[in-house]
């Protein structure tokens, strides 16, 4: 008490400093709620923003509240998009923050987009607006193309002489050129540090992107473009290598090949971070050799990626002297390595923290990460065999291994055949820190192969032993049991996924009376309805959004929400037709998308989404 | 030579004096082994068991499209013969950027059959022209049906 009635005497520049010392939104969002002064120093001084739901709010608040904001973060789509289960063209589209930042004259330093739509014309207008940007991240988005990359490339900010009537981006390109010539003296400013795309849908429009980068482009810092299907200047590319000396990150794409990435690394023995192309070459010929001594200059490294479409197995050996100081490997895309390969690779890989494999490493290939790998903290195995033609490859015993073997495991998303009661009672009992942990057994409710049990038991262990656990989703047979369990011991909870579990409404309600710090829940094919739906409705406003697609809950249920809680957006996602305005309320809802929001229902919402 | 439909059945390739028919080969399976990735080798590679749930495993689009190993097509080892010949080989035909002309280069290198891929390379100033029978027995110039 005493301390407050001080901190008010404080001079606001003196609290500003403090609150300099918050990185996080939320300690911010605390602080801001503390009283009128504070909220008001705080508004003043953030410079970083997150915004988890675009449609939870308008740009123009935002930015009328943090009219300083310098890097914004964005996210559109709901998760379950990733898995087609959101038709395209919902929404989440970026160039309305683009706009309205452009007119209010933000100084925007840094984009972050994640499921968000992007168009050739946003990453244009982006490029045009912001002198100072410094750095855009796009994440499993779509809509835009190497034209709109190109714009960006080009990232030009043209002191003005006098009016200059600025067009579309290849007016502007033209401009400039032509100035470049007339004026040599006309300062082009490219403070472009990071350009890094990943798993984005991005369409090849066969121009010279990369090329757009111009010759007095030395600032990048990190470059990804590993998602890319086409093909890149591989001249420019090297060139741009050369002259950022400043480059940490680089990940190629596929048609950057082997005898490239050796010119490429003899340029940037600085990088810490690599994402190799296509690994194929063969090992006799000189290229090899010159990229093993490339390689081996490379002394930064500390994290792998890449390997994309082909690998050439006796072409690994070259990169055995930077496993030793790796963190961070990712071969989810290398084409299938057989497992004794990925088990000689794993060999030198002693310091990793982080890995992401396929699970044809096999149960003995996760053994000895087990027995190597004692600094991991993070595992992802993904599934090789997604559509189920062969035989499995990982079961519960690789996780068990990876549990007894690897104390500081935190973070784990495992694709299985099968799981057992048996297995993740011991997993908990040995991994008491998992902050994430994510199961996927191939078939969606499979029971203990063993006992033919559902997997209550054994995710009930997890949620009790890990009392961290932040994220989690389910698979495999369960019934209402494993949400009794979730709601009474998953405390810090902010993430469920369900499919395919549960047995009543009781199961959705234990986790929505239990799981207090709950922020997102994405139900599908689960047997939950209006009960469950409509027991709690203030608790949908303490959290970001709640999916539910083939549950139970029906039209009327839906509205009853709507018009119960102004401050929800309740959609309604009615593809084919099956709902319209004659429907009965007794109806089913085939997928149902709420989020709390400040401003109502959005404008550009297509036909398909009703907004209740 | 086409490939036809899931299965990926083919029939063994034979080099050899024309008339080898079927009876030659009455120890040896008509048909080759289709060989998936991994531990699949009972066979499941002939039959799709294609998940009929949509979204499920959880795998990312993205991931699902660029994972090589999300392509249903197996790799797909083909059985070759030659007359003569002690041993068997095995050539993989569904490796990407794989044409005629690598078909016939690997047959080259495998039997040691100089002069088969020459015509390949350049037709007109070859004496020969690389030709074979098909299912129906006619003898067919080799190029005409696109590879895939």
């Amino acid at each position: 008490m005493c301390l407050a009635y001080m901190m008010n005497y404080f001079p606001e520049e003196v609290l500003e400093h403090v609150f300099d010392f918050l990185a996080s939104h939320r300690d911010r969002n605390a602080v801001s709620l503390v009283c009128q002064s504070w909220y008001r120093v705080e508004r003043f001084s953030r410079e970083k923003v997150f915004i988890g739901n675009c449609y939870a709010i308008i740009p123009e608040r935002v930015i009328a509240r943090f009219p300083r904001v310098r890097s914004l973060t964005l996210k559109g789509k709901p998760h379950f998009a990733d898995f087609n289960l959101v038709p395209s063209d919902w929404g989440g589209f970026v160039l309305p923050w683009i706009e309205a930042m452009a007119r209010s004259g933000v100084n925007l330093e840094e984009l972050r987009l994640k499921r968000m739509v992007v168009s050739d014309e946003s990453l244009e207008l982006l490029a045009r607006s912001f002198p100072n940007l410094r750095s855009l991240v796009l994440v499993s988005c779509e809509g835009f193309t190497t034209d709109g990359l190109a714009a960006i490339a080009s990232n030009c900010s043209v002191t003005p002489l006098g009016e200059l009537a600025i067009g579309d981006a290849d007016a502007m390109v033209g401009l400039i050129l032509v100035l470049a010539m007339i004026t040599p003296k006309v300062a082009l400013t490219l403070f472009l540090m990071e350009l890094d795309l990943q798993e984005n849908e991005v369409e090849d429009c066969r121009g010279q992107w990369l090329s757009c980068f111009p010759d007095s482009c030395t600032s990048l810092v990190s470059l990804n473009f590993a998602c890319l299907k086409g093909e890149v200047n591989l001249a420019a590319l090297e060139r741009l290598v050369a002259r950022n000396h400043n480059l940490r990150s680089l990940r190629l794409n596929h048609a950057v090949p082997l005898d490239a990435l050796q010119k490429i690394l003899m340029q940037a023995p600085q990088l810490v971070d690599l994402g190799t192309g296509s690994y194929v070459h063969d090992p006799d010929s000189d290229t090899y050799n010159k990229l093993k001594s490339a390689v081996q200059k490379c002394t930064s490294i500390r994290s792998l990626s890449g390997f994309l479409e082909d690998v050439a197995p006796r072409c690994l050996p070259a990169i055995y002297p930077i496993c030793l100081n790796l963190t961070s490997l990712n071969l989810s895309y290398a084409s299938l390595i057989h497992s004794s390969e990925l088990i000689k690779l794993i060999h030198h890989c002693s310091q990793l923290q982080r890995l992401w494999i396929l699970d044809c490493i096999g149960d003995k290939g996760l053994g000895v990460v087990a027995s190597t790998c004692k600094e991991l903290q993070e595992l992802r195995v993904f599934p090789s065999d997604i559509y189920g033609v062969g035989s499995a490859v990982v079961t519960e015993e690789g996780l068990v291994a990876i549990s007894a073997g690897c104390p500081k495991l935190n973070s784990i998303l495992y694709f299985c055949q099968q799981m057992t009661n048996a297995a993740l009672i011991t997993v908990a009992k040995n991994c008491p820190n998992f902050i994430r942990f994510r199961l996927c057994t191939l078939n969606p409710t499979i029971p203990d192969p063993v006992t033919m049990q559902p997997l209550d038991e054994g995710f009930g262990a997890i949620v009790q032993s890990c009392k961290g656990l932040k994220r989690l989703s389910l698979s495999g047979l369960l019934t209402d049991q494993v949400f009794l369990y979730i709601g009474m011991y998953a405390e810090q909870l902010e993430m469920l996924s369900v499919a395919f579990a549960g047995n009543s409404d009781k199961g959705m309600l234990y986790v929505l009376n239990g799981c207090k710090k709950l922020k997102k829940l994405e139900i599908r094919d689960s047997p939950f309805g209006n009960v469950a739906l409509l027991a709690d409705v203030g608790k949908y406003e303490t959290m970001r959004s709640l999916w539910m697609s083939s549950c139970e809950v029906t039209l009327g249920a839906c509205k009853t929400l709507a018009k119960k809680m102004p401050r929800l957006n309740v959609e309604v996602i009615n593809e084919n037709d099956l709902i319209d305005a004659s429907s009965d309320d007794r109806q089913k809802v085939e997928k149902m998308y709420l989020y709390r929001t400040l401003v109502g229902p959005r404008e550009d919402a297509p036909e398909f989404v009703w907004t209740l | 030579m086409a490939t036809q439909g899931l299965g990926l059945e083919i029939t063994e390739l034979r080099l050899g004096l024309p008339g080898g028919g079927p009876e030659k080969n009455e120890k040896k399976r008509m048909f080759s082994e289709i060989e998936g990735e991994g531990n699949s080798s009972n066979g499941h590679g002939k039959t799709q068991n294609k998940s009929q749930v949509v979204g499920w495993p959880p795998v990312c689009s993205y991931r699902k499209k660029n994972s090589f190993n999300g392509r249903e097509t197996a790799k797909t080892y083909v059985k070759v013969s030659m007359d003569g010949a002690p041993f068997l080989r095995k050539i993989d035909l569904s490796a990407p950027g794989k044409g005629y002309s690598d078909l016939v280069m690997a047959l080259e290198k495998l039997f040691g059959c100089f002069g088969i891929a020459e015509p390949m390379k350049d037709a007109d100033s070859s004496e020969y022209v690389p030709i074979y029978e098909d299912k129906d027995g006619d003898w067919m110039l080799v190029g005409d049906v696109p590879w895939e």
